[in-house]
């Protein structure tokens, strides 16, 4: 879980580093769904998990306790990436000291948050596919189309009966002061246009 | 009397109609189902249709019906007026019906991966093999492990040649050897013997791994005892660096480590005898003096040295005959001197080549390591050497055809067998004899390939017992063009196409069109049929169908698509992906079920060549669609060696057929080709070719591309890159070459313009131009507040990335002080610089792609260590003053101006930076027949996946708080990093292996457009960047269609028996 320490020396001036860190197990609170699963597979879940550092300067693997290991690592900052299908991990920055032996800062790039321990973990699980929304009828009633049709059918039920509570001497009143109005016109008699 | 209720139904079916429409509409309009440069016109334009249909509807009125409608409906005539109404809505519904029956209901394939022979085997690549090992002494399943090429290791079923597992690993680490350890672990050697991995050799998981410490440049080797597979207590040993290293298999533990770099010892053969722990190692010093270790293979130390100095120094070949002789050259190639080091004594015998063979010339020893026997090549002739007991060779056979051997494996009795393979014209002979007594044929077997394939370069044999206790072969070869085939008494058991791994250039092309009297698949099902294909259809969307129900679904897809027809389509759907291979093999495959429909060796004209390798590929004739007759054809620029002054060979072949036309030993170097847009009177498009002398080629050598060349001599320019050199030059045509072996085809050019990069300064890390074929939909882009910009169109800009020296190199090799990152655009008919921008503290490499008049460029940020991408886009300033929409939309523009590059335009640039959280690969473009269609950027990144990001994420006008116009005109809110979608990676949970490009190419249909990307692995999809609002899915439910109307129809007939019910019972009160 820590770095580790162990350094070659070859001359003075060639100090290379192995870096070595533990690459999180994936939490099950991120649970991915069904079909991620399979296409991780459980039991080869490492297995298809890439490290790769300096953008394809070395590649490497895990093993399956989850370590992975960068040897040879001149001083200087590096940028690891972790691709593993159905997973986002953010690249980390790692600062290797060329004056303090074996003095690394990891920095996850992403989120600017600086690593204590040399734990990876996911950021978040990638869904590949769009899950297809199962059929309801309530779907097709909250749409805009239901909806429409729906406030129609209370128009037509409702609107009657509405109609049958209004006194009809008064309907003739309204009627009347409508027509002396003056004549309607023709546009506004019919549903035009559409 | 007539009742109002008569209106009710209209009324009902009115709005229904209305509501589904408006949505509908806005769906189309404004849910990014039309480009977006479409949408807000769309809008508008249907707006225009109401309000031409109002005017129509007045005019109806008081033109033709004044009478009917009058003020007591019971006098006119209303319903005469709604007759009208009707007819004139069924006209509209017939010609509704014609439209939406002339939209193709194909959809967009869910993407699939090409797979070498069928779909649905799910065949993936892994490139050349190198080396192979079989695993067949357990009963369980049988496998052989690989090493390819293209630094694949993989498991491979011997049943079925299907990958069990298989790792890529990375450019720089290339494998020099694999063994199994243990019988449970696979062990390879990589990155010049400074790597040692081991991976469970069931599920591929890696156990361990190991770094060793390499000093120095030397050869590598792995040698894992015999012993290893049942005592864990002899270790791996391995050279490589200048070091030799015992590691634990059981955990990749280092033993020991013994150091030769001082002495510039380079170990050739690690021998451990069997049942002793003594480890024999014998090596060179330069050249000259065989050294012979005893080392004890437990602790390291060294037991015995022995020296001996041989005066006519060595050659590299070494053959390991037997536990302790070896044989080497001489560096003469003339000398064989066999080595025997028995208990560590070291004696030198020499034999002349010229007294085992007569004519000898320079020799090479083959190497298999055969016991006993030395195979050298001479003379074209493979000759095999019995060593005898005293470092006696003798001749014993010999081969006069190219033959390719395996090593020796032993077989029953304690004799050890070896299989050498030959081709003959289109069979190969396979012949298993036994190493002792070279006239016992233990196999003889011929078999019949069902293609070309070149010669065998590899074989490796593999024995079993067969049920009658005799021994059974079975052979894994490598062929001419990387293909991988197992053969099994007397036949091809599986083949895989490894040439495909290595893909160089594609080009995508039509297929034939179908042709009247070609049956076409049968279409028209009987109602019943099709009823029941749709109620089918209609469970599924309901979720309702039942998993036979889904493959039955499934099948009528796949049946009603016809997508793996060998015709043309309505679509520009189905075409052929042509793709050319390293090892010179040209392979046509199919979109629709990525099929191979021919493949073709390229074979040379020349006689001195033996087989050409491929570089490029170009589209030669093309013909127009109207030409039915006329097969298109594609040139395979091919160079016969890997020099770049090799001679060049140029290939015609036939699209259709995948035949030969002719081909042509050109006689000079290739170093640029360079497509014309100019084709002659048979569409055969005119080439330019340069050679390594500075003189043009044209092509083809006909008097009439001549003429057309000779008319547009003065137009014809071109650049050169000499990125080592930091330098960019520009050239035009200048005479016709003088001499006596120039033909008139060759012309002489003269420099017009240098761009020299101060080499202390910059280094030119990237070019780059647009795409010559594709296509601008408008050179005007209008901005929210009515002004319009011009985009700068040009063929002939040139996008260039130079970095600092110090940062040419790796990240992390440099600090953020010392690198800076430049980038150019370049006329390259003037050499004129338009635009340069720095990017300070950052580095390559820098992936890049340039499509109208924009560049994306990727690279390293150092100070905040991350990726970046920047887009630029480049505006015409010249003609700015046409600021007037109406100009453009009436015409009186001056776009059909001719540009000329030596007008001296101002141009206007605008860039943006974001940060991007990966690494990539490659990046291109989505690429459409008409360009309407929005673009997409397809980012390959280091993860072999391809990413989707729509053009409008890199778009400079991008603010952090865009005004309401701008929204409405799309421009996203401004992030300092680009979104990563899950959802936009196009190869969704499949990985593109290794990848190194991505193709585009447009279909016929607008919305559409192909997309091929290859590495290890093959990947093709259609894409449909604005989505296809040109054309129905395929899930488009038309069961659903036909329930909603028949609903619709009995809800009116209903109401209407309420409606007479209720006018009966007012009639009665």
């Amino acid at each position: 879980m820590s770095l580790s320490s162990s350094f070659e020396v070859d001359n003075l001036c060639n100090v290379d580093f192995n870096l070595m860190y533990l690459l999180v197990e994936f939490s099950t609170s991120a649970d991915p769904s069904d079909d991620f699963r399979s296409a991780i597979g459980y039991a080869a879940k490492f297995s298809n998990i890439k490290v790769v550092l300096n953008g394809g300067q070395h590649i490497t693997f895990l093993r399956p306790d989850g370590y992975f290991t960068f040897h040879k690592v001149p001083a200087g900052t590096h940028l690891i990436e972790v691709h593993a299908l159905g997973y986002f991990f953010s690249p980390v920055r790692v600062d290797v000291s060329a004056r303090h032996r074996g003095k690394v800062q990891a920095t996850l790039t992403e989120i600017r948050r600086s690593l204590t321990e040399l734990v990876l973990d996911p950021l978040r699980p990638e869904y590949y596919y769009e899950m297809r929304e199962p059929f309801s009828p309530m779907a097709i009633v909250k749409s805009p189309m239901g909806l429409m049709v729906g406030f129609m059918v209370v128009v037509v039920f409702l609107m009657p009966k509405l109609m049958e509570n209004i006194d009809p001497e008064e309907m003739k009143r309204t009627q009347e002061e409508l027509r002396n109005q003056g004549v309607p016109s023709l546009s506004s008699l019919l549903p035009a246009s559409r | 009397m007539l009742s109002a209720m008569w209106l009710l139904p209209y009324m009902i079916l009115g709005g229904i109609a209305e509501a589904l429409i408006s949505v509908a509409q806005n769906e189309f309009f404004y849910s990014d189902q039309l480009p977006n440069s479409l949408s807000s016109v769309a809008t508008t334009l249907s707006g225009l249709g109401m309000a031409a249909a109002s005017l129509v509807s007045s005019w109806i009125v008081t033109a033709t019906c004044r009478s009917w409608i009058t003020e007591d409906i019971d006098e006119g005539h209303l319903d005469y007026y709604y007759w009208l109404m009707a007819a004139l809505s069924l006209l509209n519904v017939v010609y509704f019906v014609w439209c939406s029956n002339s939209y193709d209901q194909n959809s967009p394939p869910s993407p699939d991966l090409l797979v070498s022979t069928c779909r649905g085997k799910h065949q993936r690549y892994i490139g050349k093999v190198k080396h192979a090992v079989f695993h067949t002494q357990k009963t369980g399943r049988k496998r052989v492990i690989v090493s390819t090429e293209q630094n694949v290791v993989a498991s491979l079923d011997l049943r079925h040649g299907e990958i069990f597992w298989r790792h890529v690993l990375g450019t720089k680490d290339a494998i020099d050897g694999v063994d199994i350890a243990l019988g449970k672990y696979v062990i390879t050697l990589s990155s010049e013997g400074s790597t040692l991995r081991a991976w469970n050799l069931p599920d591929g998981q890696m156990v361990w791994e190991t770094s060793l410490h390499s000093a120095q440049q030397s050869k590598s080797l792995l040698s894992v005892p015999i012993n290893l597979k049942v005592d864990k207590d002899y270790p791996i040993l391995v050279f490589g660096g200048g070091y030799l290293h015992a590691v634990s298999a059981v955990d990749g533990e280092l033993i020991w480590k013994k150091d030769f770099t001082a002495e510039g010892f380079e170990v050739q053969r690690v021998l451990q005898t069997p049942g002793s722990s003594i480890v024999y190692v014998l090596g060179f010093i330069k050249s000259s003096e065989a050294v012979v270790y005893q080392i004890d293979s437990k602790s390291g130390e060294v037991v015995a040295e022995k020296s001996v100095v041989f005066p006519g120094g060595f050659s590299g070949e070494i053959s390991s005959v037997s536990s302790d002789k070896v044989v080497v050259l001489d560096s003469t190639r003339s000398i064989l001197v066999t080595i025997g080091f028995l208990d560590g004594d070291i004696s030198f015998q020499q034999t002349r080549i010229s007294d085992l063979v007569e004519d000898s010339g320079k020799a090479e020893i083959l190497s298999p390591l055969l016991t006993n026997i030395l195979a050298v090549k001479v003379n074209k002739r493979t000759v095999f050497v019995r060593v005898g007991g005293e470092g006696k060779l003798e001749v014993v056979d010999s081969l006069s055809d190219e033959t390719a051997m395996s090593d020796s494996l032993p077989v029953a009795d304690e004799q050890e067998a070896f299989a050498s393979v030959h081709h003959e014209g289109s069979k190969i002979h396979l012949m298993v004899k036994l190493v002792d007594d070279l006239e016992t044929v233990l196999l003889r077997e011929s078999i019949q390939m069902d293609q070309h394939r070149g010669r065998v370069h590899k074989v490796f044999i593999n024995n079993y017992i067969k049920t009658d206790r005799s021994n059974g072969f079975r052979a894994l070869i490598v062929m001419e063009d990387h293909s991988l085939l197992l053969l099994q008494q007397g036949a091809i058991v599986w083949s895989r196409e490894e040439g495909l791994a290595s893909v160089t250039d594609v080009t995508i092309a039509e297929l034939p069109v179908e042709k009247d009297g070609v049956s076409v698949a049968k279409v028209e099902h009987t109602l019943l049929d099709w009823l029941q294909g749709h109620v089918l259809k209609l469970k599924g969307t309901l979720l309702l169908a039942s998993p036979e129900d889904v493959a039955a679904i499934q099948e009528m897809r796949m049946k009603s698509s016809g997508r793996s027809k060998l015709t043309r389509d309505h679509n520009g759907f189905r075409k052929l992906i042509i793709a050319l291979t390293r090892a010179g093999k040209l392979f046509a495959l199919h979109t629709g079920d990525g099929r191979i429909v021919w493949s073709m060796l390229l074979n040379s004209p020349n006689k001195f060549c033996e087989r050409p390798s491929g570089i490029s590929l170009y589209q030669w004739q093309v013909p127009h669609h109207h030409a039915m007759d006329e097969n298109p054809s594609v040139l395979v620029v091919g160079r016969c060696g890997s020099d770049s002054s090799a001679p060049g060979v140029l290939s015609f072949v036939d699209v259709y057929t995948g035949k030969e036309i002719s081909s042509s030993d050109i006689g000079h170097s290739v170093v640029q080709v360079m497509p014309l847009p100019y084709t002659d009177s048979t569409e055969q498009r005119l080439h330019l070719i340069a050679d390594t002398n500075g003189h043009v080629h044209l092509y083809p050598k006909t008097s009439e591309a001549l003429t057309i060349f000779q008319r547009e001599f003065q137009n014809v320019y071109w650049y050169t890159v000499e990125a080592d050199d930091g330098i960019i030059r520009g050239h035009a045509m200048k005479s016709s070459c003088s001499g006596e072996t120039a033909d008139e085809y060759c012309f002489t050019t003269r420099e017009l313009w240098t761009v020299v990069f101060p080499s202390e300064s910059e280094k030119i890390i990237s070019t780059l131009t647009r795409k010559p074929n594709e296509v601008v939909h408008t050179q005007a882009k209008v901005n929210t507040d009515q002004d319009l910009l011009y985009k700068y169109v040009s063929r002939n800009l040139l996008f260039v990335a130079t970095v600092s020296p110090k940062g040419a190199g790796e990240i992390g090799s440099v600090t953020p002080e010392e690198s800076a990152l430049v980038v150019y655009l370049i006329d390259t008919i003037t050499g004129r610089i338009l635009h340069r921008l720095s990017h300070q503290g950052c580095q390559g490499p820098v992936h890049a792609v340039f499509s109208e008049n924009w560049v994306v460029y990727h690279y390293f940020n150092l100070r905040a260590h991350k990726y970046e991408v920047t887009v630029v886009e480049i505006y015409d300033q010249s003609r700015a003053e046409n600021k007037n929409v109406w100009k453009l939309v009436l015409g009186k523009h001056n776009l059909t101006a001719p540009i000329s590059s030596y007008s001296r335009t101002e141009v206007l640039t605008k860039s943006q930076s974001y940060f991007f959280a990966q690494s990539v690969k490659s990046i291109a473009v989505t690429s459409t027949a008409k360009g309407i269609t929005s673009k997409q950027l397809l980012i390959g990144t280091i993860g072999d996946q391809i990413l989707a990001l729509d053009k409008r994420f890199v778009d400079p006008r991008r603010t952090l708080n865009p005004s309401q116009a701008e929204k409405e005109e799309g421009i996203i809110p401004l992030t300092d990093s680009l979104p990563i979608i899950p959802q936009a990676y196009v190869t969704h949970s499949l990985k593109v292996e290794g990848l190194r490009g991505i193709i585009t190419a447009p279909a016929k249909l607008e919305s559409t457009t192909h997309v091929f990307a290859y590495g290890v692995d093959l990947f093709y999809t259609r894409l449909a960047p604005s989505k296809t609002y040109d054309s129905l899915t395929d899930d488009f439910s038309y069961a659903l269609l036909l329930i909603t109307i028949v609903a619709l129809v009995a809800a009116i007939y209903i109401t209407w028996v309420l409606s007479e019910k209720k006018e009966l019972s007012e009639k009665w009160r």
